[in-house]
């Protein structure tokens, strides 16, 4: 089995996040590090593969840096990593986006991919909608367990009732909630050994996707200002002298919120 | 000159601080308070390769270099020292001495077993009378029909007695004036290990005193030529020096953060007390050594790894990481005032285990005597 994991690297947790007041687009000077869901994912891809044969391989659109944090998938325990980079593409939205990684899987053509449910930096948890659409794959997405039988996936999917079970044929498109695995730490021998593991970093044209369909050019949004959001104006701050529950009671009482 | 981490260091990084932070930190404050040995995580950090960072995969190492070694000893000594010395014990003390001056038959014989961290070692040198002075070694083995027959006694041995440990190296008077490295395994007859050791700190390490009567063990147990001792135990001391001293980095910028977080969040006088300048102050004092502090055990693992003299580095490295980690836990629970005073408060346990940096491994006059006579003194 073919598997294919989608993966974003975005600021690490510690990193203090800003937009760039000139290009309206987040900074991504600072450290970067993989989306935590997107370890999920990776775990979920290696143990399929362990149960099932085949290879994982490593998809991302972003910078070339982007390439240290897909070497920890590498050293987790997948195959190889694939990176399309390009200045062009700098600035996609949703949109853009979403073709860029299409093309570049139906040039893959795995059995199953898998996506984290959302990433930490533009939250969207959309992505894999549009990127199954754009394939005419059927998409599960917030799944917290996974399992895969003759060519049949099925999917327990969480929601805020209980869960759904959903099966759907293969090739398709999975989003793994955090719930679905606990992610291995990448082994010493797996850092070392992920350096001689095929690592490409391929341009627009590399991949076979067109420059005019992504980047600000292929984007469908324009940002027009961006803007700190407003202080919160209707604060009260409590010191506990004993009576802060009480006290919180009343204030929520007060605004008929209970 | 290149300061940046390799990608693979900077992922052996962030692997061993994820490590700490998620299965170290839960259980740091009940295996000190309960002065437990962490069998369990050793066979996780085991399962991870970082139990023989440095020895080569050929033996069943990681076939890490000298950096990564350091920085995973610092980044797990932020979080716990009795889980660092474990490890760093086991792999500059217990391992090396069998990884330097072996024959390839008690390679391949014992190294697989310690670098994958299945088994654990230990390294005895100090005795009751030879402390700082390691050459006035007492223990003796007699060469008697095909063994070796070792009496006397050693003190204060890390990892000699987990229920892991393997055997440890010890030197021993062989002749008049020769010293040499013979390699004793637990279970051996006439080989008795004490109750664990009760410590001010790193009581979560284990800690033994060590004795041997008429305690045979086999002629091929030397480890190199004999009479090489003395040499042998200068060697595995300098590179040791260099998993110290990370330690001591590690310490001071754990001390640093809980100190950094609780000035943020404790107010008085109306304000976070990082805001007054005296407090502030200290924190910034604290992170210029700490960066000092860390770049000269990079300096001393970089050299070691370019194959380079790194003794005098070494020395220098352990000697101030000792003093300032001192200096840092000191500031560090100053700022959490009476809180950090309560055991509750992780800076409490980092205050206590921070001593031992200052004197195992070579004291501070030790370290001062080393660098002195390096330099023609
Ligand atoms: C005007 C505009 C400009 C933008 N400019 C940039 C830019 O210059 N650089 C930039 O990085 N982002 C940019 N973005 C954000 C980018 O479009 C989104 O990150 C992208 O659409 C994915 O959405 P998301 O991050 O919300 O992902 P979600 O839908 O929350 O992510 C779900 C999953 O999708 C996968 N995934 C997400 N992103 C990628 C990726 N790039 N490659 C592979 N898999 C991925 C991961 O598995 C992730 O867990 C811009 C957005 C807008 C609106
Ligand atoms: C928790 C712990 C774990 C340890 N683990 C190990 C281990 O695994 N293996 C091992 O072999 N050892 C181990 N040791 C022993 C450690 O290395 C020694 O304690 C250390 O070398 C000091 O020796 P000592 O305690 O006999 O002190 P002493 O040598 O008696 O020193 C007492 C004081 O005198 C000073 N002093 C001594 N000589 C001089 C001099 N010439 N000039 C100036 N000052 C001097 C010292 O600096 C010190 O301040 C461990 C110790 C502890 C506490």
């Amino acid at each position: 089995m073919k598997i294919a994991v989608c993966v974003k690297q975005v600021p690490d947790a510690t990193v203090h996040k800003r937009l760039d007041p000139s290009t309206h687009r987040l900074d991504r000077s600072g450290e970067g590090a993989l989306n935590p869901t997107d370890l999920n994912a990776v775990e979920e891809a290696l143990r399929l593969r362990d149960a099932h044969g085949g290879e994982v391989a490593i998809l991302s659109l972003g910078p070339e840096r982007a390439m240290d944090s897909l070497r920890k998938a590498l050293a987790m325990g997948a195959d190889r990593a694939v990176l399309v980079s390009d200045a062009a593409a700098a600035g996609s939205d949703l949109v853009a986006t979403s073709h860029a990684l299409a093309t570049a899987l139906g040039r893959e053509e795995p059995d199953l991919v898998l996506f984290g449910q959302q990433s930490s930096d533009a939250d969207g948890a959309v992505l894999w909608a549009a990127v199954a659409d754009r394939l005419r794959r059927p998409m599960v997405s917030q799944v917290a367990e996974l399992t895969i039988e003759g060519g049949t996936l099925t999917g327990k999917r969480q929601t805020e009732f209980g869960y759904d079970v959903i099966s759907a044929p293969l090739p398709a498109v999975v989003a793994v909630s955090d719930a679905i695995n606990e992610p291995r730490y990448p082994s010493l021998k797996g850092i070392m050994g992920a350096k001689s593991k095929p690592q490409e970093t391929v341009s627009l044209a590399d991949a076979g996707i067109e420059a005019d369909r992504v980047g600000e050019a292929g984007s469908k949004t324009t940002v027009r200002a961006v803007a700190p959001p407003p202080a919160k104006s209707d604060q009260v701050k409590l010191e506990d002298d004993g009576s802060a529950a009480e006290k919180i009671v009343e204030y929520l009482a007060e605004k008929r919120l209970i | 000159m290149d300061l940046d981490l390799t990608s693979e260091q900077e992922l052996i990084r962030d692997t061993v601080r994820a490590f700490a932070r998620e299965r170290v930190a839960p259980v740091a404050e009940e295996l000190d308070r309960e002065a437990r040995f962490p069998v369990e995580l050793v066979r996780e950090l085991a399962e991870l390769g970082l139990m023989g960072i440095p020895i080569s995969e050929r033996y069943g190492g990681a076939g890490g270099d000298t950096v990564s070694y350091a920085i995973a000893i610092e980044e797990l000594t932020r979080i716990d020292s009795s889980v660092a010395i474990t490890v760093a014990a086991h792999t500059s003390l217990g391992t090396m001495p069998i990884n330097l001056f072996g024959s390839d038959e008690q390679k391949e014989r014992w190294l697989p077993d310690l670098a994958s961290g299945r088994k654990l070692a230990a390294f005895g040198l100090t005795e009751p009378d030879a402390g700082s002075d390691a050459g006035a070694t007492r223990t003796t083995a007699e060469l008697r029909d095909g063994s070796w027959v070792v009496n006397g006694s050693k003190m204060f041995i890390t990892n000699a007695g987990t229920e892991l440990t393997w055997g440890v190296t010890i030197t021993a008077r062989t002749g008049e004036d020769e010293i040499s490295n013979i390699v004793v395994e637990n279970g051996t007859p006439g080989y008795e290990i004490s109750g664990p050791l009760h410590k001010l700190g790193w009581k979560a390490s284990d800690t033994r005193e060590l004795t041997f009567a008429d305690c045979a063990v086999p002629e091929g147990n030397l480890l190199g030529p004999r009479g090489e001792g003395f040499h042998q135990f200068l060697e595995i001391l300098d590179g040791g020096r260099i998993s110290v001293a990370a330690m001591g980095v590690g310490l001071a910028q754990g001390a640093y953060d809980l100190a950094d977080a609780y000035a943020r969040e404790r107010r008085q006088f109306g304000k976070q007390i990082g805001k007054f300048q005296a407090v502030a102050f200290k924190l910034a004092d604290m992170a210029v050594e700490i960066e000092a502090g860390r770049q000269l055990v990079s300096k001393a693992a970089w050299l070691k790894d370019q194959g380079r003299p790194f003794a005098l580095e070494a020395a220098m490295a352990k000697l101030y990481t000792g003093e300032l980690s001192h200096r840092v836990v000191n500031q560090a629970l100053q700022i959490h005032g009476g809180y950090g005073f309560m055991d509750e408060f992780p800076i409490s346990r980092l205050y206590r285990d921070q001593k031992i940096l200052e004197i195992g491994e070579g004291t501070n006059e030790v370290q001062r005597m080393v660098i002195a006579k390096h330099l023609g003194l």
